[in-house]
């Protein structure tokens, strides 16, 4: 039986890692992220996991900490947010590299400098290419589902991978929402086991992990990471509909909402897509043919299937709330490779919008798509990229 | 009351207004209701304004913003009337529910509001004093906006400022607090 609790995306968090009761936990506080190992670290003092925590005196640290106790074999966890995701940076190569399972909840926010708490996207985007699974959640209940759902995608034995489980900083991680726990059991059930895989510390079998790999063999280890990421859409997919049956509530590569007839789109993340479904029933009511798709795995990025979902729009935008200064939006940058390879192509824009915590208003969700209805009647294109909600 | 009812608080750092309002959140619960409580973060300092949030709907909440239309406007510290304008954003129908010994009549003049508007003042902080000897206001606060909004009956306020209470406080606080809410409750003024 489900329980119905009003609770933070925080505390939600660390009660999903507390039913799965992993071997290891990596712990060093950040803001927004620190309350949530707070939690955890009190779930260990009081005897409600036997986790061992591993205090350390940086991320880079934590996540070297995660590295080791992962290859020895262990299920291992940690959570970051920024500065401290930017810290771990080199190491996280390390554990995607090495197929370390690692699950870390990071808790988004702003990237120095200027010094910012709040949320945006800047962290994650940051570290897109370090061959980590990425998966998004809008709300405190996908950020709760979507963590135990990621110890079955990393932990898959054709998969074996890091999976990093964002959710917006103080927006999510801080407010209070209604959502619903799993029974303990019902979780532990349905994540099962630890699986190991050429644990360190089987003595009988010696294996090292990260030798040193020159020109002979490293172009063929990169194609095999690439290779096993291709894999990664269908365990996704499949645990999914395991988790489904379960709970009732559905995940996919990315949520569609009304946007099966739209003809103007939004494409945007996390917290601000709730907002903007808001707004495309308001627009819907006028008769106007709004919809939404917010990405859920954005690495590895599902470029056909989103393809297809937009094909059909004349003129979609792509809010990013993260910059990559003198190109496009991050995300702008994954949808538009993905809708060149079709023919006819919806009419594409960028966004950039909530840097830094900045509110995210129903009145910009209005505006963008009052934009796009006037690309969409014929109108002319005036800036592809340009930031909205901005202080005159 | 509309589909969804949005609350803003005002108060100031250590007053208790952030915990009122997810106290209210947990109350809001019953009945399959949807909730939100969030406050406004910024460097949290004792005595500084605060802003904090409230939604409660039949419906899924996904709207993650601030509350800029207010249904119900609750302020804390009778002293924020005088620096901030605690009626930005207020609509036809937004209440306000003040802790003032004052007479609400006085408090609608300040507020430079509208006849749709009404006005409800409580003395929390004399009865936060007199029930458990310390100027928070909270539970008062809480059993006037209680009354106000008709959100939660006063039976399941007090069951949850107790089990809320109960994990920080000695029995003789948690005591106190509830009879403050009960007395919020019945001394709240409409004018």
């Amino acid at each position: 039986m489900a329980k119905v609790v009003a609770v933070t995306g925080n505390e939600a968090v660390a009660n999903a890692l507390r039913q799965v009761n992993p071997d290891v936990c990596g712990i060093y506080p950040i803001t927004p992220q620190t309350d949530m190992m707070q939690r955890y670290a009190s779930y260990i003092s009081n005897g409600k996991v036997d986790t061992e925590a591993i205090l350390v005196e940086s991320e880079h640290s934590s996540m070297s900490a995660c590295i080791g106790a992962s290859a020895a074999g262990g299920r291992v966890v940690t959570a970051t947010s920024s500065q401290g995701l930017a810290l771990m940076w080199e190491m996280l190569h390390i554990a995607s590299g090495d197929r370390l399972p690692i699950i870390m909840p990071v808790v988004n926010r702003a990237l120095s400098a200027p010094l910012n708490i709040h949320g945006d996207h800047s962290d994650a985007m940051g570290c897109r290419d370090t061959g980590w699974i990425q998966i998004w959640s809008e709300n405190g209940q996908e950020a709760y589902d979507n963590t135990i759902q990621a110890f079955r995608v990393g932990e898959h034995m054709d998969i074996r991978l890091p999976v990093m489980v964002c959710m917006d900083g103080f927006i999510i991680s801080h407010s209070i929402e209604r959502m619903e726990y799993l029974e303990d059991d019902e979780v532990k059930k349905f994540v099962g086991p630890f699986k190991n895989l050429f644990p360190l510390l089987d003595l009988e079998k010696p294996k090292s992990y990260g030798p040193l790999i020159l020109t002979d063999l490293y172009h063929e280890y990169k194609k095999a990471q690439h290779e096993v990421m291709l894999k990664v859409k269908d365990v996704v997919l499949e645990v999914a509909k395991d988790f489904e049956k379960m709970s009732g509530r559905k995940y996919g590569l990315f949520e569609t909402y009304r946007l099966e007839d739209a003809d103007i789109a939004i494409v945007i993340l996390n917290s601000a897509a709730g907002t903007t479904k808001d707004v495309v029933d308001e627009l819907r009511d006028k008769g106007i043919k709004a919809g939404l798709l917010k990405p859920r795995l954005f690495r590895p990025f599902p470029y056909e299937e989103m393809a297809e979902a937009l094909k059909n729009a004349r003129a979609v935008c792509v809010m990013d709330r993260s910059d990559s200064f003198g190109g496009y939006g991050p995300l702008f940058m994954e949808v538009s490779s993905a809708l060149y390879q079709l023919k006819n192509r919806p009419a594409l824009i960028n966004k950039i919008y909530g840097l830094g915590g900045r509110d995210y208003l129903p009145s910009h969700g209005e505006m963008v798509f009052n934009e796009l209805a006037e690309i969409a009647a014929g109108g002319k294109i005036k800036a592809y990229k340009e930031y909205i909600g901005v202080r005159e | 009351m509309s589909a969804t009812l949005e609350i803003r608080w005002h108060g100031r750092g250590g007053q208790g207004t952030v915990t009122a309002a997810k106290v209210l959140a947990d109350a809001c619960l019953s009945g399959g209701r949807h909730v939100q409580a969030f406050p406004e973060y910024g460097p949290e300092r004792a005595g500084a304004p605060l802003r904090a949030y409230n939604r409660v709907s039949s419906k899924e909440l996904r709207m993650h913003c601030p509350v800029m239309n207010p249904d119900v406007v609750t302020v804390v510290d009778a002293t924020l009337l005088d620096s901030i304008n605690v009626a930005e954003g207020a609509k036809e129908g937004t209440a306000f529910v003040v802790n003032s010994p004052r007479d609400p009549k006085e408090i609608r003049q300040k507020l430079k509001i509208g006849p749709s508007n009404k006005v409800y003042t409580v003395d929390a902080t004399r009865i936060a004093l007199d029930c458990f000897g310390r100027a928070m206001p909270n539970s008062p606060m809480l059993g006037a906006l209680c009354k106000v909004t008709g959100l939660v009956s006063l039976e399941n306020l007090l069951e949850d400022v107790r089990k809320s209470f109960g994990k920080k406080f000695a029995q003789k606080v948690i005591d106190g607090n509830l009879e403050a809410t009960r007395r919020g409750f019945e001394e709240v003024k409409e004018g």
